[in-house]
């Protein structure tokens, strides 16, 4: 009896979206409901249809923004962009969507930013949906019940093409996260955690539902900072499953449905739950009372520690690989084993990015910083994930109080969150980042990035170095 | 897309877990809008110093892996971001196939995606072609995509496992997407049953 089969959220949206029939060790061809797309990835995909002759299949299910090599200085005027090459692959996103007749979200455009912070803010992010977009970090639309995971160029092409994807059937993992967060630790400690458990690649081959009373008690901006950094974690996609928070997001967003289709389609979106008794290939628990604030030491983002703890000693670890990858790490972060997480000063902070560049993560950095100094010697910059959030953070004030505490207030793009726009970072420089990847060089050539919640980042900009969040009021003078 | 039965050639061991995209291309090297031109730059940050001269210490500096055409690692390569300049860059550079004991999702399946073949080995095995690579340089290793086995001449070899439809393709060469669109009826159907959403 298929039908009683109890399924979790993953099967029924996959099992939604199969065209044809999934046969036993083939790949799927797989519906896809939402394609975003931005200027890095995409410009050989066009060219690849050009050649073949092919047309874009369903241009109505495309979304498109410039994102990644936009300068995020004022964009007031025309903005010069100096990397001749930024240049050209910014007016190729325009000519292709021109062409092609894809919905283009520019720099100069009021809802421009980050791609996964725009498809949740306008409601194109749906619950039930297949969402792909050629970036690893897609998965951040997981957070409303959607299966959403990255890809490559061709695939990108495949999808233009044929609205599909040939895709082989993951497995699937539940992460349960028991017990409570602690007032002061975020999704982004939380996320950070389970990493740090799982290890790197711990989730490859799987898509993640993320479970438990800690997951339902987030907000939907916390939902979207765990599922964000799943890859980090190895697995393609996370999810959460849509709830009332879910709606009540969604809900007058400019793409939904308006007035009484809303409500019918959150009749619909409902039945993306996972069922009682179906069952995971693999089930993580992880107990969120024990978390502490989170700063990683090291060079993947499962190189992490409590910020009450210290860098680890190489030989702390077992296994003979994990010991040469943490004294390769800490030789290229240049710390000592055995320091003082707390010790660790930084020369920049950076708050924004997919992960933590949401109005929630201003408001939570603007409450740190308000009525401090950033410390004479770090520059900090906050840069919001998108243009709407960064009006409604001026029409909240926030603006002014991190400009007044010293903070740099920036134009929306994914910035120093990979470096490819004029924002990095300089050769041993060390950075309290709220991004999600502290590979090497990953934010300039030499750059020395630890990943934070904002709220650590900001503490760690007035302060100079790494403080817990959680003694804050305490560290009033 | 050129079909891959087999490779042999000359194995460029990189000894290291977790090599991720940004550092098979660096992201300041991602702004062409061509899918080649990566080569010169895969592994751009360990493979040049500052000053842009030939780093004497990156082991595929070294004369004797110079050709190599099979690159073997440590577990999950190419994790990470979903670049596929990583397989591009690689692919230029020289090499057809990967071996390594785990790969990053994206980057195994854009490897497929380019004709390049990601081999999973056993870690045993994996370490026996890496020691054989950094004892003797020049070490030459099979990997015959077609019987789905790798194998040198001084008596190693290993079976691996690889979808037997992502195998057609790299031996065959074929175009996935054109294989999709074969398909354009049923996806018509299948929209016109379920009409888009937003
Ligand atoms: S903010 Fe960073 S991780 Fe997110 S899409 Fe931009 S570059 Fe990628």
């Amino acid at each position: 009896m298929p039908e009683t089969t109890p399924r979790t959220m993953f099967q029924k949206i996959w099992e939604q979206h199969i065209v044809g029939d999934e046969e036993e060790g083939k790949p799927a061809l797989l519906y896809i409901d939402l394609h975003l797309i931005h200027e890095v990835t995409s410009p050989q995909a066009f060219e690849g249809l050009r050649l073949a002759n092919r047309a874009v299949r369903r241009p109505d299910l495309v979304v498109a923004v410039a994102d990644h090599d936009v300068p995020t200085t004022p964009r007031d005027t025309e903005v010069v962009i100096e990397d001749p090459i930024a240049k050209q692959q910014l007016e190729t996103l325009d000519a292709n969507t021109r062409d092609f007749g894809i919905e283009l979200f520019d720099m100069y455009s009021p809802e421009q930013g980050i791609v996964h912070v725009i498809g949740p803010e306008m409601g194109v992010t749906q619950p039930g949906m297949t969402i792909v977009c050629g970036d690893s970090h897609t998965a951040t639309h997981g957070a409303f019940g959607a299966l959403a995971f990255g890809i490559g160029t061709s695939e990108i092409e495949h999808v233009l093409a044929t609205q599909c994807l040939m895709q082989a059937r993951p497995k699937t993992m539940e992460v349960r996260v028991i017990g409570d967060l602690q007032p002061g630790v975020t999704g982004k400690d939380l996320i950070l955690s389970i990493i740090g458990q799982i290890g790197v690649a711990g989730g490859v081959g799987h898509v993640i539902e993320y479970t438990g009373q800690a997951i339902r008690d987030l907000s939907m901006e916390a939902r979207m900072t765990v599922c964000n950094m799943s890859i980090e974690g190895g697995a393609r996609a996370g999810m959460i499953a849509p709830d009332e928070k879910t709606f009540d997001y969604l809900r007058g967003r400019k793409k939904v449905p308006q007035g009484d289709a809303f409500d019918e389609a959150v009749e619909g979106w409902k039945q993306f739950v996972t069922d009682e008794d179906a069952e995971f290939d693999t089930v993580v628990e992880i107990n969120a009372a024990e978390i502490e604030p989170r700063v990683t030491w090291g060079t993947n983002p499962g190189q992490v520690a409590g910020i009450s703890g210290n860098v680890p000693h190489p030989e702390d670890y077992e296994l003979p690989g994990d010991q040469e990858n943490a004294a390769r790490a800490l030789e290229y972060m240049n710390l000592n084993p055995g320091q003082r997480i707390t010790d660790i000063s930084v020369d920049r902070v950076f708050i924004g990015s997919c992960t933590n560049g949401r109005i929630e993560d201003i408001r939570a950095a603007a409450a740190i910083a308000k009525g401090y100094k950033v410390a004479p010697d770090v520059r900090a910059m906050i840069v919001p994930g998108s243009t709407p959030m960064k009006k409604i953070a001026e029409e909240e004030g926030l603006d002014q109080i991190l400009i007044e505490a010293g903070f740099e207030w920036r134009t929306a793009g994914c910035s120093m969150c990979l470096g490819m726009n004029p924002d990095i970072l300089t050769p041993g420089e060390r950075c309290a980042s709220t991004s999600n990847r502290n590979f090497e060089g990953r934010q300039g050539r030499g750059g020395l990035t630890h990943l934070v919640s904002p709220e650590m980042a900001a503490a760690a900009a007035i302060e100079g170095h790494f403080v817990d969040v959680r003694d804050w009021e305490k560290a009033e003078d | 897309m050129d079909p891959l039965k087999r490779v042999t050639g000359i194995v460029a061991p990189l000894d290291m877990a977790n090599v991720d995209t940004d550092q098979v291309i660096p992201k300041q090297f991602l702004k062409r809008i061509e899918r080649t031109g990566f080569g010169e730059f895969a592994f751009f940050n360990w493979r040049y110093l500052e000053d842009g001269v030939p780093n004497p210490d990156f082991i595929l500096n070294q004369a004797a892996y110079q050709g190599a055409s099979i690159l073997v690692s440590g577990p999950n390569f190419g994790s990470g971001s979903s670049r596929e300049h990583a397989p591009w860059a690689l692919k230029e550079y020289g090499f057809m196939a990967v071996i390594a004991p785990s790969f990053g999702d994206i980057f195994r399946n854009n490897c497929f995606q380019n004709g390049m073949a990601p081999i999973i080995l056993s870690q045993a095995g994996v370490d026996t072609i890496m020691a054989r690579a950094l004892r003797k340089p020049g070490y030459t290793l099979t990997v015959d995509v077609e019987g789905q086995r790798v194998y040198d001449d001084e008596g190693f070899s290993e079976s691996f496992e690889m979808e037997p439809f992502r195998r057609e393709s790299l031996v065959e060469g074929l175009d996935e997407i054109g294989r999709s669109l074969q398909n354009s009826d049923v996806i018509t159907e299948f929209e016109e049953a379920h009409p888009a959403r937003w």
